[in-house]
């Protein structure tokens, strides 16, 4: 049906200009993305195409024709073609700089009326240009080639075993009947773990238990050289904090699964075995697929555990890293190998996000009609619930292992019980890395949390260009590894914003920190709007606005106060993934400010356990108060006082 | 309401274009819809869904956007005025209290946004809570109240800022049916004693029957009729409306004779109809007869089976055979006549004024 004219286009245009307090709102926000997280991506990508080379060429040479030279214009000026085939046309009267090119005299450049001996004066020729060589170039490093498959093999290692746990964990408890009280308190325990806990703690307590000096190797077993560094230890930590996110995104979509499918199953004769292979699996399938993924990104982005527990096993985060502090300033080769790194995360998250995620949803939509009578079977129960179990215990006693690294004299030798690592702590200056920690993170949360939800109210509620944009773009960070965000962090403001010094002020103070504390949370905390404002019944926005009331009074007086659990927990994730946070933070940190984790880290690879422990011990205190605090504010002044209500179709 | 000049809602060749989400091609939700709503006057647009009713009133809210055409509200264009400066105010479906708010705040909402001082505020929202009987619920939280009273509190929020026009989706379609039935009587009281102009949107005919002044029948984006409940329901302008608007029988025939009344062939007999202007002789013709309208005797012009007969309390439903063609009849107060039984021949004859022909 061909359509002549639409006026409504325009009237929409007219009515979103008439509201200048939202039109402000989404023109600052487009300009903060594009600036704090598509700009330093930008950077990144164009440092490792793009050469600035600056030559200096004898003139002596130019004149003596080593250099390719024509006289132009009779005389009065000369074309240097120089290495690269860049040509520079010289007025040989013209001494200023003007062209791009520079007579330079003993180091600085001539200035009129002075003489020049083409025997010791040089020509200064700038030259820029594009070229993937940088890549050639890594792909030819072996050191990178190294850490290129290592990054793969060990995501597909943790994936797979974080899946598989995963799902596990996901069908005991969905599907077996789980008699002892205390077994499900483990299950609660073991979810909420990653969230409390700091990167590389796992890393700090598998050195502790089972390391050279480790209790359980060496205590219990006897064995003296044992070797947790490398990619085994790598990966069995990283699957053990890795799993419970994978649990939890199944748990959800087997919940959804309708148990008359089965019984249906069941009826026709098949074994439990059978119609867990037939239909279970295969309805999970693009679900798997999507954990599998999520998992995988956050594998290759890891940095902490590979830097503490890697040994000699580099991967690509850690690689970049070393290649920018390491003193071999490649900049080039390190902004290189952070877009490789970018567009493995990136090619996952597109896959991830657009395809897997709608697949998931397709297949697996509406509610179970009712509950799923749980299997009571022994021979069912009793493997799986131990196997859990054991799981568990492992992963707790990871956990107690900490506190209890701080405590002893001396791990290895003395187990006796002192307080002399905080003593030290404090002594030394853990208690402005922990005011500088605590700080920063506390500025960034509530930045982030308001952030996150006027971005979800203007990605669900609204209607306007450069929607599409915003989602995208605040979603993007969750594909960023923290490294790479670094790296581009360091190339986009170490000179300003495009090198013209603009913003360069912000470089190596807390502010740079801050900016990088809300881009590291913005996509969990939008993530988290999102989904509660989708629960609300558009109607009642609607009814506000058609009462009177602006979008800015609106969303002050109706919109928040109706996702204030989602807001809360925002301020709390975002100060929890602050002051947990290494990968990026590492790279920026300047000696001014002293931040947990960096320390951690440190006092980690100088192999002074106690210390590390004492930090780690006090930082996990932290997050686990923050939590509970959280927990009981949304408890008591949370929305949970009236009821949600619910999208009426 | 006293002092404010009621205004009615004029639309003027409004269309609105979406695209279909599956195919991507472009449809008319609404198309080329012009009517006049008289200031004070209640109108409902009543169709099936997708049929474009709430699209025009949202449009009329300022939610969406014409694609062609203006919207007049008294004598002022408001296409592109925002939702928040129009002076209309809306009922939702789900009623859209906010569930933060307890019943005092929610009705003070836009009285809050107009800076009405406190002293005023309180007795217009007192008025305006006696007058839906919610007087002493003032501090209940919504989700402490039955859905009538989250009905009449929505109710109440939208007309304690005495818009010019008040607008209603849908209000009554998540209330129980005896519920619906005393809410819409209620609905239609307040209107008469505010004297506000109403536009209403409903899916519901009997619901659409009681509350109006005016329906406005509404079929794939375009008007389909337009006028009193009477009108609509005795003369249907289209198969559509007679159909949508109640239980019909279409019979039909071939004009024999033009004329006031006129004879119409019906398989093979002829009858006479009324209500029968502009048809000419040999015009094929179909005779709308509503189940009431049809009378069964023991001799007539049109002989008919009779092939169901049922008790139903209130009448004796009957199907018939005419010829080919099944007509379902509702005889009212069946007591002392006679009870035909399947198998019986008898004789329609249609009641004088009640049947039209289209």
């Amino acid at each position: 049906m061909p359509v002549k004219t639409r006026q409504s286009a325009a009237l929409e245009r007219k009515k979103f200009f008439a509201d200048p307090v939202m039109v402000t709102t989404i023109f600052s926000l487009i300009i903060l993305l594009a600036l704090f997280i598509l700009y330093p991506l930008a950077m990144l990508l164009t440092d490792s195409v793009h050469v600035r080379e600056t030559q200096l060429i004898p003139l002596e040479q130019i004149l003596s024709g080593e250099a390719e030279v024509k006289y132009l214009d009779g005389g009065k000026s000369l074309k240097v073609v120089g290495p690269r085939n860049v040509e520079t046309v010289i007025p040989l009267e013209d001494l200023s700089a003007s062209y791009g090119y520079l007579y330079v005299k003993n180091g600085r450049a001539i200035r009129d009326g002075d003489t020049i001996n083409p025997a010791t004066a040089h020509v200064k020729v700038n030259s820029s240009y594009w070229t993937i060589d940088a890549f050639f170039r890594i792909f030819n490093d072996y050191t990178f080639r190294n850490a290129f498959s290592n990054t793969l093999v060990l995501g597909f290692i943790t994936s797979f075993g974080a899946v598989v746990i995963g799902l596990l964990f996901a069908y005991v408890d969905c599907y077996v009947k789980v008699r002892s009280r205390v077994v499900k308190k483990m299950f609660d325990v073991v979810s909420t773990l990653p969230v409390v806990s700091p990167p590389f703690v796992l890393s700090l307590s598998m050195i502790l238990l089972f390391g050279r000096g480790g209790l359980i190797t060496r205590e219990l077993l006897k064995i003296y050289d044992s070797n947790v560094y490398g990619l085994s230890g790598i990966a069995i930590v990283q699957i053990l904090t890795f799993f419970p996110v994978c649990y939890m995104m199944l748990k959800g979509l087997l919940k959804n699964i309708d148990p008359s499918m089965e019984e249906a199953a069941r009826n026709m004769g098949a074994s439990r075995w059978k119609v867990f292979t037939t239909v279970t699996l295969p309805l999970m399938l693009p679900g798997l697929g999507n954990a599998f993924l999520v998992t995988f990104i956050e594998s290759v982005a890891d940095f902490a555990n590979p830097m503490m527990i890697g040994g000699s096993y580099d991967t690509l985060a850690t690689t970049i890293y070393l290649r920018i502090t390491g003193g071999s300033y490649d900049t080039t080769g390190a902004a290189a190998m952070a877009v490789v790194l970018l567009g493995i995360t990136l090619v996952l998250f597109l896959v991830q996000k657009y395809y897997l995620e709608a697949k998931t949803a397709a297949t697996l939509t509406g509610k179970a009609s009712r509950a799923r009578a749980p299997i009571e079977d022994r021979s069912v129960r009793i493997p799986l619930t131990t196997l859990c179990s054991i799981i568990s215990a492992f992963v707790i006693l990871m956990y107690i292992a900490i506190p209890f690294g701080a405590l002893f004299k001396l791990w290895g030798r003395d187990y006796s019980l002192s307080l002399k690592w905080f003593q030290q702590l404090f002594r030394d200056d853990g208690f402005k890395a922990f005011t500088d920690s605590f700080v920063l993170s506390l500025i960034a949360s509530p930045i982030t949390a308001l952030l996150s939800m006027i971005i979800s109210y203007l990605v669900v509620k609204k209607k306007f260009r450069g929607k599409g944009f915003i989602e995208f773009v605040s979603m993007l960070a969750m594909a960023v590894p923290g490294t790479v965000l670094g790296v581009g962090f360091i190339r986009g403001f170490a000179g300003g914003v495009f090198r013209t010094g603009f913003l360069q002020g912000i470089y190596g103070t807390g502010i740079i920190l801050v900016i990088v504390f809300v881009v590291r949370s913005l996509p969990v905390g939008t993530r988290s709007g999102i989904s509660a404002l989708r629960q609300i019944d558009k109607s009642i926005e609607e009814s506000a606005y058609d009462l009177g009331a602006g979008s800015a009074k609106v969303f002050m007086s109706v919109t928040l106060p109706l996702i204030k659990d989602s807001f809360l927990s925002g301020l709390v994730t975002t100060f929890v993934r602050s002051i947990t946070a290494i990968s990026a933070i590492i790279l920026l940190v300047t000696p001014r400010y002293l931040l947990i984790t960096c320390r951690i880290n440190e006092f980690a690879e100088k192999g002074a356990y106690g210390v590390a422990c004492a930090y780690a011990t006090i930082l996990i205190a932290i997050v686990y108060a923050s939590i509970v605090v959280m927990n009981f504010v949304i408890k008591h002044f949370g929305t949970s006082k009236y009821q949600r209500v619910k999208e009426s179709d | 309401m006293a002092g404010k000049e009621k205004k009615g809602v004029r639309l003027d060749h409004i269309s609105k274009i979406y695209n279909d989400p599956k195919t991507g091609k472009q449809f008319y939700a609404v198309n080329d819809v012009s009517l006049e709503i008289e200031p004070g006057s209640f109108v409902t647009l009543l169709g099936p869904s997708g049929c474009g009713k709430t699209t025009t009133l949202r449009m009329i809210a300022g939610f969406e956007s014409p694609d062609a055409g203006e919207i007049y509200l008294g004598d002022t264009a408001i296409n592109a005025l925002t939702p928040n400066k129009r002076d209309t105010a809306m009922v939702f479906q789900s009623y859209a209290l906010f569930p933060h708010y307890n019943v005092y705040d929610n009705v003070a909402y836009g009285l809050k946004l107009r800076k009405v001082p406190k002293k005023e505020m309180d007795e217009r929202i007192a008025k305006i809570l006696e007058l839906v009987e919610l007087t002493g619920m003032e501090s209940r939280m919504t989700n402490q109240l039955s859905g009538g009273q989250q009905q009449r509190v929505a109710l109440a929020r939208a007309m304690v800022v005495e818009p010019s026009v008040l607008l209603f989706d849908e209000p009554l379609s998540n209330l129980d049916a005896k519920l619906r039935v005393s809410m819409r009587t209620e609905i239609r009281r307040i209107q008469q004693t505010l004297g506000i102009t109403a536009v209403y949107v409903t899916h519901d005919q009997a619901e659409a029957m009681a509350i109006s002044d005016q329906i406005i029948i509404m079929n794939k984006g375009v008007i389909a009729q337009m006028g009193t409940p009477e009108e609509i329901y005795h003369h249907p302008n289209s198969e559509f409306v007679a159909d949508f608007i109640g239980e019909v029988n279409f019979l039909t025939g071939e004009v024999v004779q033009a004329g006031e009344p006129c004879t119409v062939r019906i398989a093979g007999h002829d009858v006479a109809v009324g209500n029968a202007a502009g048809f000419s002789a040999g015009q094929a013709c179909k005779v709308v007869l509503r189940p009431e309208a049809g009378i069964l005797a023991d001799e007539g012009a049109l002989p008919c089976k009779v092939v169901l007969s049922c008790f139903m309390g209130a009448y004796q439903n009957y199907h018939v055979m005419v010829g080919d063609t099944l007509v379902k009849l509702a005889d009212y107060c069946p007591v002392g006549r006679k009870v035909y039984q399947v198998g019986d021949t008898a004789f329609l004859s249609f009641r004088e004024g009640c049947v039209s022909m289209l």
